[in-house]
């Protein structure tokens, strides 16, 4: 069954593929899930998707491509894919835990979800719905919120693989676990992967969430990650994005933290179709550090559009967030930064920071870094730079027999370093730091691609219609 | 002038001042000695009337009156001044502004007008000419931008000004270069009088070269273990503190 | 120190709004209501000329067609449009070009008001225009600035006295329909200020216009318009105040600034309408639309603005800078305690070459109170080598109030920069304790800290603006520590 979706009858398509579906594909869900999909689709019926008049969503128009007709696949592909024979990592001297997803669906030899050391469950989300129904009841779901757009209820609704990762109280995972997300398929696909992420307590993970597209047309990628940790847990989360001109993906993590537990993402973009990250980082704890940052690098047509929600919801914890960009020819970029301090979260601090780089008249950043506090003894700031590679230092480094062209690389390398220093794998920063290096050299092409997060609540945005004014 | 009497303070449930006690009259200089984290600081904060300390005993008797019956500003207008270890920075605020607000409120607690703008202007060059200070600074924000030294002169610019009867000095000395510490020791040297009492708090003997006390105290883990005259000063510098943790 | 401030606080919210009385006077007032007859008869009893009647229909009609905005971060119970007086104005007896045939009341509610009427008791160096309810009472010194061709009126008297003016510049900053309240003021507004500065004029004076609201269940819809002329220069000045009254009035104004080439026009604004009881009872709505453009090569335009007053604030003051090299600037101190709401920044449109903004905002946040910054910069593809500093900073005095930032910053060009920095903090105890042990109490540290604080900004208003801003702040927020 391969249905066709478009946006003028989305909504009803979706209805009716998810009612065919609940007597089908569906059937074997679990009470729970069954109960979350419905509650889930009835969410999506009453949000519906957002449109460049949705609070949050005036930068990024995403009619386009939701115009465009995409297969779907409810059932997992043939199982005995040699996923070496189509792709190698090339993140040369990682050694890690690497699992696979193929157009929506894990990849298996033997177990659906593997043990390593120290009890930790990895594998398919589908799998773990049945063999983990009180882990699930206890995690899924329970973080993602449905926000004003109808994305992250859609996902909830048909959701059914991705991958599922739980780590025991006191384990420590020796080394990072990597998950793969191939596209390779002759037709139009949109897939909805779902990850879960649970983190016991004293534990520690490092993440890495890469995605390919190999063989592939146009793609519609609506990923949802829920992440917990939960006391004094540790997790460093990496997106790669590398993603051609055709795909459009639209990312929502949901990182719900308790107390003392330390959480570091770095989304690095370094090609896109159109990327929507939505982070949601909720702050449901004491003592809780959180580090996000994020480095995008576009041009041509490409389009970024970074969503952060910090919610410090209790007092005591620190947050930060650093987004840096470099954008060329007609390429556009968004930031919507939010820092959310309630009531009771006093001794906060928090800060963001946004930068821009903007190599040409034709490309566009919208930076909209919010501070929304409501307590008193609180220390935030934020700061948002646009403009150009510093012209003192240009001068400087010319002034030395520099050249412009050599001037301008370092410059964009160091202005991009800040970020690649942030990462704390060093065979990843080193593959990372020579894959920027080729993309402001112009000499990357090939697709990697991952995963981010969500969001909730924003105000329109209030221009001024200068068409009326008399100038 | 001033009594302290077995006075015990806490911070945050931690006994930090185990029973002090200290007379000093006017005309003295008294200097408190001791390593760091002893409790000197916050003897002088508790004078002043800094209220994260709980004084859980003891009494502190100045002029007469009860200490802990009076606010921090009701103190200041009693004539008690703090000179602080870390000057805190009030962006915005002018030293001139802050000065006169500072000298009117006095007067007004005493039963005197509003000092008149003029004689308000000619002190400040007197004082400034006394401590030889740059005209710059007071015409700047309270501290802001101030360098270490400069901080450490404005207090005892302020001390000048306000011409308190009991100033508590809290390590005026250290940050400073030998330049600097030689303009701030010559600023109080020029505001004794045998009306005021000093009380000289500091780590090293060096300030004591410049501004001589006529009384030396070791406080040691929240206790006045050792008093004495300018003598017992250059014993510790000569022996170290170790040599009182031996003799407690 | 707790119950120390909390009696602070106590006496700071015990203070009256020393401007809340209320006059007396013979009034000639509309019944309440809107429709287009109401706009026939307010236009009717200015002896308006056909295009004002045929403008301000038309801006009804849209009006219709509009609904409030809602992005604000403001919440208020919703306004009844038929609910409200839409044209209330002292009796005129006869045209008062004397002050001897003004209501005695009146200049005397002026003088309570630290206003006065009579020129040779105002300050020296300013022209005021007072402005009572509907209807200006009374502009000083229209004579001495008539001598150097600066015209100084009553928006009444331009719209007689010098149509083409008014119908060149009238809505060409702000049209009718730039926005709900915008097009509301365009339909009923009943009065306001006019400036006109000649070519190469500097104007002498500090001109000044002061708005009193009066009657109840009134609205007040002014409209001012300056337009100053190639290289000329004005310092324009505004003050409010209103009764205290449990009920909430709408004040819904519009402010048009043209600056031409080389020409420099700065206003600045002390707003303080009644800001409503400490429970967050009655208190004006002010839903203000305030824009200049500088649409000569080389222009000017300063915003400079003090909001102490209403129960919702909801104002913008932007500058569109058209022309190449032109300059604007907005400094903003705003002040919220007990239940009011401010949303209040600036927008900076750069579409002129070599065009520079700079954004001064402080905020400072008290009792219940939500305090927004809210402030755009865009910039264009044209706006080559446009700059923008954006520097806004909230201070939170007490637990119980917010503090916000929202900015949008837009860039379409690659030689452009924009900086916007932003930090929230509060009072700290240090700076507080330094204060106290040099003498100075709670309440006056507070006030002391404030000002010090708000300093970047009160230094760009006129000398006697400035003071009388020092006082509102300290009056508004002295000791309210959290």
């Amino acid at each position: 069954m391969t249905p066709i979706l478009t946006e003028n009858t989305f909504k009803e398509k979706m209805l009716k593929l998810f009612d065919d579906n609940l007597r089908s594909n569906f059937s074997s869900d679990n009470e729970y899930i069954r109960n979350i999909r419905k509650q889930a689709i009835g969410d999506f019926v009453k949000f519906g998707l957002p449109d460049t008049k949705t609070e949050g969503w005036q930068g990024t128009n995403l009619s386009k491509p939701l115009m465009l007709e995409y297969k779907q696949h409810f059932k997992p592909f043939e199982k005995d894919v040699d996923v070496e024979k189509i792709f190698m990592c090339e993140v040369h001297d990682l050694e890690s835990y690497l699992f696979t997803q193929l157009n929506g669906w894990l990849v298996f030899k033997d177990e659906s979800l593997s043990t390593l050391p120290g009890g930790i469950v990895v594998g398919s989300l589908a799998s773990a719905f049945k063999a983990m129904p009180r882990v699930i009841e206890n995690h899924y779901a329970r973080y993602s919120k449905v926000s004003n757009n109808g994305f992250v209820a859609l996902n909830t609704a048909f959701a059914q693989d991705g991958l599922f990762i739980y780590v025991p109280d006191g384990v420590v995972v020796d080394k990072p676990i990597q998950i793969i997300n191939i596209i390779n398929l002759t037709e139009n696909l949109f897939i909805q992967p779902r990850n879960l992420v649970i983190m016991g307590k004293n534990s520690k993970l490092q993440l890495l969430h890469c995605d390919h597209s190999l063989l592939h047309k146009q793609s519609l990628i609506n990923s949802v990650t829920e992440i917990i940790l939960t006391e004094n847990s540790e997790l460093e989360y990496y997106n790669l994005q590398n993603k051609d001109s055709d795909s459009t993906l639209i990312t929502h993590a949901w990182v719900e933290q308790h107390s003392f537990s330390r959480f570091l993402s770095n989304t690095l973009t370094l090609n896109a179709g159109i990327i929507r990250n939505n982070m949601n980082v909720n702050l449901n704890g004491q003592g809780c550090e959180t580090n996000l940052y994020g480095l995008y690098l576009v041009d041509k047509e490409q389009h970024i559009d970074n969503n952060i929600m910090v919610d410090h919801q209790k007092p005591n914890n620190n947050s930060n967030q650093l987004f840096k960009g470099i954008l060329d020819d007609q390429a556009r970029a968004v930031f919507n930064g939010h820092i959310l301090v309630r009531k009771d979260a006093q001794k906060t601090n928090a800060y963001q920071k946004n930068r821009n780089i903007l190599l040409t008249d034709k490309a566009t950043v919208d930076s909209n870094p919010q501070l929304e506090i409501y307590a008193d003894d609180v220390r935030c700031s934020h700061g948002s730079t646009v403009g150009q590679l510093d012209p003192g230092a240009m001068f400087y480094m010319r002034s030395r027999g520099i050249s412009e062209d050599v001037a301008r690389m370092a410059l964009m390398n160091a202005f991009a370093s800040e970020i690649i220093h942030k990462i704390n794998i060093a065979p990843l920063r080193n593959r990372i730091d020579e894959m920027v290096t080729k993309r402001l050299r112009g000499e990357l092409s090939i697709c990697d691609q991952c995963i981010l997060d969500c969001n909730e609540r924003r105000k329109y945005s209030f221009d001024i219609d200068l068409s009326r004014i008399n100038c | 002038m001033l009594s302290i009497k077995n006075l015990k303070v806490e911070i945050q449930g931690k006994e930090i001042l185990k029973g002090i006690n200290l007379e000093a009259r006017a005309g003295e200089v008294h200097a408190i000695m001791g390593p760091n984290g002893t409790g000197k600081s916050t003897l002088a904060s508790v004078i002043a009337g800094r209220e994260v300390f709980d004084v859980t005993g003891g009494k502190i008797i100045y002029k007469g009156k009860n200490l802990f019956d009076l606010s921090v500003e009701a103190r200041a207008c009693e004539g008690i001044f703090l000179g602080f270890q870390y000057p805190v920075e009030i962006p915005g605020v002018s030293l001139v502004n802050f000065m006169k607000t500072a000298l009117n409120e006095q007067r007004k607690y005493k039963g005197l007008d509003p000092i008149p703008a003029k004689e308000f202007l000619q002190k400040m060059e007197q004082t400034k000419k006394l401590l030889e200070m740059q005209t710059s600074l007071t015409t700047r924000s309270v501290n802001e931008g101030f360098s270490g030294g400069e901080k450490k002169k404005n207090e005892i610019f302020q001390l000048a000004m306000l011409e308190p009867t009991l100033a508590i000095l809290d390590e005026t000395d250290s940050g400073l270069d030998i330049d600097a510490l030689r303009v701030v020791a010559s600023g109080v040297n020029k505001l004794r009088t045998e009306n005021n009492t000093f009380i000289v708090i500091t780590h090293y003997q060096r300030l004591l070269e410049y501004i001589v006390p006529d009384f030396v105290h070791v406080l040691f883990d929240g206790r006045i273990v050792k008093s004495g005259g300018r003598e017992l000063a250059i014993e510790l510098e000569e022996k170290g503190y170790e040599w009182i943790r031996q003799h407690t | 120190m707790e119950k120390d401030q909390n009696n602070i606080l106590e006496e700071i919210t015990q203070q009256d709004y020393k401007y809340g009385f209320y006059t007396d006077i013979e009034m000639d007032i509309f019944p309440k209501g809107l429709n287009e007859d109401t706009i026939r008869m307010i236009s009717d009893r200015k002896n308006e000329p056909e295009f004002m009647l045929d403008f301000r229909l038309k801006a009804f009609r849209k009006w219709q067609e509009m609904t409030e905005p809602q992005w604000a971060h403001i919440k208020y119970k919703s306004i009844d449009y038929q609910d409200i007086i839409y044209y209330a104005a002292p009796k005129k007896k006869k045209t008062l070009s004397n002050l001897d045939e003004i209501d005695p009341e009146l200049i005397e509610t002026f003088n309570k008001l630290g206003i006065s009427l009579e020129e040779q008791k105002r300050l020296t160096g300013v022209a005021v225009d007072a402005v009572i309810d509907s209807i200006s009472v009374k502009t000083t010194f229209s004579a001495t600035l008539a001598k150097l061709g600066i015209i100084f009126c009553s928006f009444s008297d331009a719209v007689q006295n010098h149509p083409d003016l008014i119908q060149q510049y009238m809505a060409s900053v702000v049209p009718i329909n730039d926005n709900f309240f915008a097009a509301l003021n365009s339909a009923v507004f009943s009065d306001g200020s006019f400036c006109y500065v000649p070519k190469g004029v500097r104007c002498p004076l500090e001109l000044s216009t002061y708005f009193r609201i009066n009657a109840a269940n009134t609205g007040q819809f002014e409209r001012t318009l300056i337009i100053a002329d190639e290289g000329s220069y004005v310092s324009y000045m505004e003050g409010c105040t209103a009764p205290m009254r449990d009920e909430n009035q709408l004040h819904a104004a519009i402010v048009e600034i043209v600056a031409m080439k080389d020409a420099e026009v700065k206003y600045s604004t002390v707003q303080n309408w009644y800001p409503g009881n400490k429970k967050g009872e009655g208190g004006i709505f002010n839903f203000v639309t305030k824009r200049g453009i500088c649409k000569g090569n080389n222009s000017k335009i300063s915003w400079t603005q003090v909001e102490t007053g209403s129960a919702i604030t909801w104002k913008y003051p932007s500058v569109v800078l058209m022309g190449d090299n032109s300059i604007g600037e907005f400094y903003s101190v705003a002040v919220t305690n007990h239940y009011q709401q401010a949303d209040t920044g600036t927008k900076m449109i750069h579409l002129g070459k070599n065009t520079r903004s700079t954004i001064i905002s402080k905020g400072i946040s008290a009792g219940h109170s939500n305090n927004s910054y809210r402030g755009l910069v865009k910039m264009i593809k044209r706006a080559e080598n446009a700059r923008n500093f954006t520097q806004c900073d909230s201070l939170l005095l007490g637990d119980k109030c917010g503090a916000h930032t929202f900015p949008y910053i837009h860039n379409e060009n690659k030689s452009s920069i924009v900086e916007h920095e932003a930090t929230t903090s509060k009072i700290s105890e240090d700076q507080l304790f330094y204060c106290k042990q040099r003498g100075i109490d709670s309440e006056n540290a507070v006030g002391l800290i404030v000002n010090g604080y708000a300093r970047e900004v009160l230094k760009h208003l006129p000398l006697e603006f400035a003071i009388e801003a020092q006082k509102l702040l300290a009056i508004s927020l002295e000791g309210s520590v959290g």
